[in-house]
């Protein structure tokens, strides 16, 4: 498969976003200096490890969070907060979460969990809104699975059912939380083919929030690699995960299974009460910690020199003192 | 030398619609020193024969068959001896540490808790610390609590108890499975040091093949409860015998790998229910390449080439006629509906 970095119309996107919290007294710049935008029908992989910031950005993109700086942009438009354009904008843009068997509700059959997002919406004709969508979660023929219960469903069947609850809407994108991490090995390729397929169908655009970097070379055209609060690089599936250009995207792919040569990196992901100053990876940076960087000159500003916020370009780019030297 | 062995282990669990057989007539040896992985997928039993291993399952949970723990049988042992095998001979690391530790003890009193019960160790303290460090933590965190660790710290005070009364044999179950990428690689290349030093065997489990043929020397593929394929762990994993093993193999693709990019592969269906196997081969309703006799002919781990085994015709030179249905089966089908 070719991949060019073609110019589609961007969907969704954030610029310049902030999102801090107080912790203990202190200020959690979970998100802090992102731009991330998606195009029309583009899959989107943001890959980060747990603390990163990923999934208060994909949240603050749902509008479920109220970024601190920056802003949210939806077709064009930045995105309002009332309740009433929020309303309105979650039909559109619609959230997959991990676990299955939280988001629904044991006591609800199937029909009504699907069903519940058009009679909020006040949809007419509820009965083909849902028969639809669970047909095209690839749960057939749908009028079999109308009165069945959560329980009664494997993992793989409960995942189809929550996304046909969000393709109830038709919406245009979907944002996906770590949509295969709780499923079975086998059944996870099934439900990464469907997220495929649905783009190929509906022209249904995803951004997948996930710690899998297979993932996202199984189903994703771009990927973003977050490292506490900040994108560090993104690009072109193929681009990034084959010549990693930052040293952090290269320890990711190093701990993978089969790869030749292993960077296990130190110590836990830091703390976003502290972001180190310098390069906010320098401290646990396998390449300034080697001396590459200082002796190609640039170790000084690895330290002491802050990187800009990468802008949200299509084609590769890292936030690295060293490989941009 | 052999230091587990197990003969036609079967466990059942009886429940009030009936007996479900979760493992059914597993044979397997481990050597010392050797780490063997156990890959299936939720239900295949794989968790249950680990804990059948220690006696770890609940009461109506019936043990058949023999286990034997450096040729002494697990399942007919009295329960102090019981005792004194479990953490001393063989010990679990479990998955989910956040679950398995005592959130209101400190970290320390959990490690030198299996010293003090086996009489172990003298100064507790010292032996702690000494534990901790093999684990990379500081000593000063013996004084915590499990909240005040994160998931891959709590994971290393697991693994530190594990090794606290000095264990032949480290049972396993999925110890990296809550774990970030990074913390993961920490804790399997942790435990892969430890193993080597002090050359400890290791069950482990998982439902990631290439994280066991990244960890361990043999694997053994769990479907349904029974062994489907078993042998060297790269061979299985880079060349599976079995249409069940080929499929968890593809699940986690290589990066890099042009036959998957944007080709994410999975397999139809679902495992099967325990109380109503299919017949014949119980993997063929999924499988891609069952054969018509694959409904009906009984599958057993067959050669399939050197220290390789797989319960599948397609290993067979002549794979068998459709065999006359087996009449046993026939009738619990009958009974069942």
């Amino acid at each position: 498969m070719t991949e060019v970095a073609t110019a589609r119309k961007t969907l969704l996107e954030a610029t310049d976003l902030r999102v801090e919290f107080p912790s203990r007294g202190r200020r959690a710049k979970a998100v802090d200096g992102v731009n991330i935008a998606v195009g029309e029908g583009e899959i989107v992989a943001l890959v980060g490890e747990s603390g990163c910031g990923k999934t208060t950005l994909a949240r603050t993109l749902l509008g479920l969070e109220r970024p601190t700086a920056g802003r949210v942009m939806y077709g064009g438009a930045p995105l309002s907060y009332t309740s009433r354009a929020l309303k309105a904008y979650r039909r559109e843009v619609q959230l997959v979460l991990q676990d299955p068997t939280g988001s629904l509700n044991p006591r609800h059959t199937v029909y009504e969990a699907v069903a519940e997002g058009p009679r909020i919406h006040g949809l007419p004709d509820e009965e083909r809104i849902v028969a639809e969508a669970l047909s095209h979660a690839g749960l057939r023929p749908a009028e079999r699975y109308f009165l069945r219960y959560p329980h009664e469903l494997s993992g793989g069947q409960r995942q189809r059912v929550v996304i046909a609850g969000a393709l109830a809407l038709q919406p245009r994108i979907l944002v996906a939380d770590e949509p295969v991490a709780s499923l079975d090995a086998s059944v996870r390729g099934e439900i990464l083919a469907l997220l495929l397929r649905l783009r190929e169908e509906l022209g249904l655009a995803a951004l997948v929030v996930t710690h899998d970097l297979g993932l996202a070379w199984n189903i994703a055209d771009r990927v973003a690699v977050m490292y506490l609060g900040r994108i560090v690089e993104s690009g072109p599936v193929e681009q990034v995960l084959k010549e990693p250009r930052h040293p952090y995207t290269q320890a990711l792919l190093s701990v993978l299974p089969e790869s030749p040569e292993r960077v296990v990196l130190a110590g836990e992901p830091p703390d976003p009460t502290r972001v180190p100053g310098g390069c906010r990876f320098h401290p646990r940076c396998q390449v300034l910690a080697s001396g590459l960087a200082d002796e190609a000159d640039v170790g000084h500003r690895c330290r002491d020199e802050a990187l800009a916020v990468l802008p949200a370009v299509p084609d590769a780019q890292a936030a690295c003192h060293y490989a941009n030297r | 030398m052999t230091l587990l062995e197990l003969h036609d282990v079967s466990v059942t669990y009886r429940i009030a619609a009936g007996e479900v057989p979760a493992v059914r007539n597993v044979d397997l040896a481990l050597a010392a020193g050797e780490a063997l992985g156990i890959a299936g997928e939720s239900g295949s039993g794989k968790s249950t024969l680990a804990m059948a291993l220690l006696r770890l399952l609940p009461r109506g949970a019936r043990v058949d068959g023999r286990i034997l723990l450096d040729g002494e049988d697990v399942l007919t042992m009295k329960w102090g001896r019981l005792r004194a095998v479990r953490w001393a001979s063989a010990s679990i690391v479990f998955q989910g540490a956040q679950h398995a530790l005592n959130p209101v003890r400190r970290i320390g009193d959990q490690i030198a808790e299996p010293l003090l019960v086996h009489g172990l160790a003298k100064n507790p303290g010292k032996r702690v610390a000494e534990l901790l460090g093999q684990v990379g933590l500081p000593a000063w965190r013996a004084r915590s609590y499990p909240h005040e660790l994160s998931g891959g710290q709590r994971q290393r005070v697991m693994i530190a108890m594990a090794l606290a009364c000095e264990p032949r044999l480290i049972i396993a179950d999925e110890p990296t499975t809550a774990l970030d990428v990074m913390v993961q690689a920490q804790v399997l290349s942790l435990i892969k040091k430890l193993m080597a030093e002090h050359g400890i065997s290791m069950i482990m489990i998982s439902h990631d093949l290439s994280v066991l043929a990244d960890m361990c020397d043999r694997l053994a593929v769990m479907y349904a409860g029974r062994l489907v394929e078993v042998g060297p762990s790269r061979e299985v994993f880079h060349d599976a015998k079995h249409p069940y093993s080929r499929a968890l193999a593809a699940a986690f693709p290589t990066v890099g790998d042009p036959a998957s990019r944007m080709a994410p592969r999975g397999l139809g269906g679902d495992p099967p229910d325990p109380m109503a196997l299919p017949t014949g081969c119980p993997f063929h309703p999924r499988c891609p390449v069952a054969l018509p006799e694959c409904s009906s002919a009984a599958v057993e781990l067959w050669p399939a080439g050197p220290g390789r085994t797989a319960a599948c015709v397609h290993v067979l030179e002549d794979p068998p006629a459709a065999a006359v249905p087996d009449e046993a089966r026939v009738a619990v089908d009958k009974e069942a509906s």
